[in-house]
């Protein structure tokens, strides 16, 4: 943690030009860094130098910068959304590091999540694993009346629970297995928890497992790596409610 | 059945079953102890002996008992395996940096080892019932008798392995290694097995400590007491 309102910082950013290119780490050195901007505004000043250098800028996701799209995906030091806990990347501020440091920016690594350019990743895995079985079935017409189907606060709460995954796939970049069971587990456990996910809970759960095994991810582990890293913070119950839900759709 | 078939090849049957059958290696362990540890009774083996005895002469029964739990070692044994190899594959290219956020996870030199010291274990099992069953390392048999009834000296044979140091040292090693599979292991079987209350997992955590500890301290004291003691009594 830095007081200094001005720090300097070196980088080391993984480059690829293309999916199926060999990458390499790049340094880079910035100088003038205000400690309260935050970690993609320091990218942004990093690609304004390297094009008024005529050079190639850093490629990285974002979008909202508010911490709850999902996009941002840096692997800061060797952490996913770096070494704040429940912190997306993009709340990520630079007070955080000190003068002089030198922090490390790679891209998810995993099979699923092959590079498309530079720290860019493709997470369409994630919305394959969703399409097979993360609805729920809706009746057109009118909306519904608030509060037409009652649901207990203790239900509620603890759907909401899983429900605030931002999909940004942190879980899958820290396992060390590249697991994606958190994410899955979360959707699955989500929707067993409401009334409106009751019709489909069945094919659902088997479903989604079997596009997560197609997706090439790993095993899990219970390493729980991926409730350290998410940034909203969701707990590996739900991996074990994916479980006794599976097991209870295939004897059923 | 098919669909059955596929379920405990998807990932999630497939750590089902990996804590199940851990959870019956586990039972077998703490059933292998209670017997080991009738070798402390100061009656020269005779309980070790008898026990040992009434086991062998179970004859079939003994044998359902062993094909299940080569079964139990191989499932458990070729998931974990098959998990390391769907590692390799799921990420080829690996960070430069990693680095564990800490907090709630369990990443450890336990949890981290768990395929070396599974390995280690398994080839330990296969090199103990060639020890103890088939007397590789030791070919003598001893024999004694009670009340007339003739039997296997399986009591004088522990001993006398227990009084190698070098026996010795390597079933120390090995049942630390126990422990410290133990440590993930069961914590990881229940949370496989769905357990999923908040207030609950981090006990069963602990509770996974605690019966690793036990478990190999259990298994540690026979050939440390045997070896320091210069023998059974």
């Amino acid at each position: 943690m830095s007081n200094k309102d001005i720090i300097s910082v070196n980088l080391k950013v993984w480059r690829q030009d293309g999916p199926n290119d060999k990458g390499r780490f790049e340094d880079y050195s910035l100088k003038e860094v205000n400690t309260h901007m935050s970690f993609l505004e320091m990218l942004d000043v990093l690609n304004e130098n390297l094009m008024k250098e005529q050079k190639q800028p850093v490629e990285f996701d974002h979008d909202c910068r508010e911490g709850i799209c999902g996009s941002c995906n840096l692997v800061i030091n060797g952490i996913p959304h770096g070494p704040e806990a429940r912190t997306a990347a993009c709340q990520l501020h630079m007070r955080h590091f000190n003068d002089g440091d030198t922090i490390t920016i790679e891209p998810w690594r995993a099979t699923a999540f092959p590079v498309i350019k530079d720290l860019v990743v493709d997470r369409n895995a994630f919305d394959r694993i969703m399409a097979a079985g993360g609805y729920v079935t809706v009746a057109t017409g009118n909306a519904p009346d608030a509060n037409a189907i009652p649901i207990s606060k203790i239900d509620a709460d603890s759907a909401m629970d899983y429900a605030v995954c931002i999909g940004c796939g942190a879980c899958v970049a820290a396992c060390p297995n590249s697991s994606a069971s958190l994410f899955t587990g979360a959707k699955v456990a989500q929707l067993s928890k409401l009334p409106q996910g009751a019709p489909e809970r069945k094919q659902r759960v088997k479903a989604m497992v079997e596009q997560m095994d197609k997706e090439g991810f790993g095993d899990c582990s219970n390493f729980a790596e991926c409730e350290a890293v998410c940034p909203v913070g969701i707990s590996i119950t739900s991996i074990a409610t994916m479980r006794t839900e599976y097991v209870k759709a295939m004897f059923s | 059945m098919a669909s059955f078939a596929n379920a405990l090849q998807s990932q999630v049957g497939r750590k089902i079953l990996t804590g199940l059958t851990g959870i019956f290696l586990t039972l077998f362990l703490v059933a292998h102890l209670s017997g080991n540890l009738s070798l402390l009774i100061p009656d020269g083996g005779e309980a070790f002996n008898r026990y040992a005895d009434f086991l062998h002469d179970l004859g079939p029964l003994l044998w359902i008992a062993e094909i299940i739990l080569v079964a139990l070692f191989l499932i458990h044994a070729y998931i974990g395996i098959s998990i390391y190899r769907n590692k390799k594959k799921a990420r080829p290219v690996d960070y430069k940096y990693y680095k564990s956020q800490g907090g709630p996870s369990k990443q450890n030199f336990a949890s981290k080892s768990m395929l070396i010291s599974g390995s280690v274990i398994l080839l330990f099992v296969i090199l103990h019932v060639m020890h103890f069953k088939y007397h590789l390392f030791s070919p003598e048999t001893y024999m004694t008798s009670y009340n007339g009834e003739e039997m296997v000296d399986l009591a004088r044979h522990v001993e006398v392995a227990f009084l190698n140091p070098w026996i010795v040292a390597a079933y120390s090693f090995v049942m630390i290694l126990i422990g410290v599979h133990l440590k993930h292991g069961v914590w990881s079987a229940f949370i496989s097995l769905g357990a999923k209350n908040p207030k609950i997992t981090p006990v069963l955590y602990v509770v996974g400590g605690v019966v690793a500890v036990l478990l190999a301290a259990g298994f540690l004291l026979l050939p440390l007491y045997i070896y320091i003691n210069g023998g059974l009594s």
